[in-house]
């Protein structure tokens, strides 16, 4: 078995009294591409703001490399070598593309003072790595002038400067258009080529039956449906486990049936 | 699939094509500095509508000396309060820790020793108390607004407490080294301006070019990204008031040196002006952009007002007057000079 980047172990996370969470687990290996599925609301969200560490879990635990982790946070998140790419970007839109490429994550002296023109030369490879080559715009212009594309170019590009091992993408490709969403699926298909592991979350199951190597389905909070690629033959096959984890009593469970299938309120 | 390395794998064009067409140096240091350009236009504006109204005492160098002895004050309050303002918050306490920070200089000379020591001192209470303030309103979670003007109140009533509204002398000042660095001529001008312009050069280099600034302004900005970005939020957040308490602690000594006496008072007066530079200098108040050349610009417009209205032959009634309408003046045209991205 392949080595474990991080793992979840029986994480719950609830606000007041509503569970986001009840108790999930789920692990992701070495350059696997992990497609998290699942309604709105089902807590999908929620996941993946505990991998990055934006969210703190109200119990469980957290495993990075097999070693569990204590006060889990982004920092902490980001030096275990996960980059994440959230779904409202976290972009800082009055200050420049570089500001953001290297948010948290400045080259600086060790007196703290940056090394400007190092991060504007690693800004300009970044950009022309994720094919933004727009004239138009330098490193130093302002994201706020970009368009929601670019502004995700500038998001993906602060996730690979740091040749994370881990990289999530939070629905990449929403409000995006075509030619944009396929920009972002080909640097998806770079990243795995490069060994990488990904956790694609995507509301569109053709795109992540795609590219993903193993599905989780979540449903209220818990992990409704774990499966191989293997064990999923197509993406019709797929969608129909999705419409029967939303409506057991309307479909009935299709086959051939995945050995991790969890009923509703069992796992 | 030809994908199989990242690095390099779409190679098309060099660094150079990047740079916008038009984007040449003087361009870009305009776009760059737009605000603290504004801040200046303001400025040169108002100066010569002065020397219109009065050649003979806007063209004689007394006039300005004697701005330039207290503007550093001024200074050493409204730079820190650009990185208060920016972080998204407001401070209105400065001038009580201002006070606080002047009376433990006045105490440590007063009891005999270098003024260097209480300059030490007057810093550490500077500190602690901006720490105290920012820690209130941040793990408080209160309103910046609100809680350093009560802050305000609380350490200036501490100060009434104590001294019962004594003031203290210090005329063993007057033939210290620590006096002569920081509070003398030099070569004509009063030597408070250069340790200003030090001190405005080397935050505009913090602001925009240390880790600390830009932390600052992402923080300002957008804190939830910064926070999924792995920025302590409210560790930046409670520096940008430590900084604002140093900045306090150094206008307070300055002032203490320029009089000689520290009054219980001490820093009162600085309140609205200081406010008022910081946005006549061209940082907007909500937050993540500023400048802190424009606010040390905005300084001097403000402390040149006041001289220069009664110095152009209006009565002292005008100054309120005219004090009001650069600020809004300034302010339009700041917004019309400024995109709010969003």
């Amino acid at each position: 078995m392949a080595e474990k980047i991080i793992e979840l172990r029986d994480i719950k996370k609830s606000y007041g009294s509503v569970y986001a969470l009840g108790g999930v687990n789920l692990g992701v290996e070495k350059g696997e591409v992990v497609g998290l599925l699942g309604d709105n609301g089902a807590g999908k969200s929620t996941l993946i703001k505990i991998l990055a560490g934006a969210v703190r879990p109200t119990s469980g635990e957290i495993l990075v490399r097999g070693r569990a982790v204590a006060g889990w946070n982004a920092a902490r998140s980001r030096e275990a070598g996960i980059e994440t790419v959230f779904q409202d970007r976290a972009l800082a839109v009055q200050q420049s593309i570089v500001r953001n490429i290297f948010m948290g994550n400045e080259i600086a002296n060790r007196f703290g003072f940056l090394d400007t023109d190092k991060e504007i030369e690693e800004a300009h490879r970044l950009m022309r790595e994720i094919g933004f080559t727009s004239k138009v715009f330098s490193p130093k212009s302002i994201v706020g002038q970009l368009s929601g594309g670019e502004r995700q170019g500038v998001a993906i590009a602060r996730a690979i400067y740091k040749e994370a091992d881990l990289i999530i993408l939070d629905e990449p490709t929403t409000a995006l258009s075509l030619t944009e969403t396929n920009k972002v699926f080909h640097f998806v298909r770079q990243v795995k080529a490069s060994g990488r592991s990904i956790v694609f979350i995507g509301h569109n199951i053709h795109h992540v039956y795609d590219i993903a190597d193993r599905f989780v389905v979540i449903d209220r909070g818990k992990v409704a449906l774990e499966a191989d690629r293997k064990e999923i033959k197509t993406a019709d096959h797929l969608v129909r486990y999705m419409e029967h984890i939303a409506h057991p009593e309307k479909s009935a469970e299709p086959d051939p049936k995945p050995a991790k299938v969890r009923k509703k309120g069992t796992v | 699939m030809p994908e199989t390395k990242l690095k390099g794998s779409v190679a098309s064009g060099s660094a150079e094509s990047w740079l916008h067409p038009q984007d040449n140096i003087w361009r870009r240091f305009v776009m760059n500095n737009r605000a603290a350009l504004g801040s200046l236009a303001v400025f040169v504006v108002m100066i010569l509508i002065f020397i219109a109204a009065n050649p003979t005492v806007f063209t004689s160098w007394t006039v300005y000396s004697s701005v330039l002895t207290t503007l550093p004050v001024a200074i050493f309050l409204v730079v820190p309060l650009v990185f208060i303002v920016t972080v998204g918050e407001i401070d209105l306490s400065f001038p009580a820790t201002m006070g606080v920070a002047a009376w433990a200089f006045a105490l440590v000379v007063k009891a005999g020793y270098d003024p260097s020591l209480g300059f030490i001192a007057a810093l550490i209470v500077g500190s602690v108390l901006g720490g105290f303030v920012g820690s209130l309103v941040v793990y408080g979670n209160l309103s910046s607004l609100i809680a350093t003007l009560g802050m305000n109140f609380v350490l200036r009533g501490v100060i009434l407490i104590f001294t019962e509204g004594k003031s203290i002398a210090l005329v063993s000042l007057n033939d210290n080294w620590f006096f002569k660095l920081f509070s003398s001529d030099f070569y004509g001008l009063p030597i408070q301006i250069f340790w200003a312009v030090i001190f405005v050069v080397f935050c505009a280099y913090l602001y925009s070019r240390h880790r600390f600034g830009v932390h600052v302004h992402i923080v300002g900005d957008n804190p939830d990204s910064a926070g999924q970005m792995g920025i302590n939020v409210k560790a930046v957040r409670v520096k940008a008031f430590i900084f604002m308490g140093i900045g306090a602690a150094i206008a307070g000594v300055f002032s203490t040196m320029i009089n000689f006496t520290w009054w219980p008072s001490s820093g009162d007066g600085y309140l609205l002006p200081v406010l008022a530079s910081v946005f006549v200098g061209g940082t907007p108040t909500w937050g993540g952009i500023g400048t802190v050349a424009g606010g040390a610009i905005g300084a001097l417009t403000v402390s040149f007002i006041q001289t220069g209205i009664v110095g152009a032959g209006l009565s002292g009634f005008y100054v309120q007057f005219f004090n009001g309408l650069i600020i809004i003046l300034s302010l339009l045209g700041h917004r019309w000079n400024q995109v709010r991205y969003r």
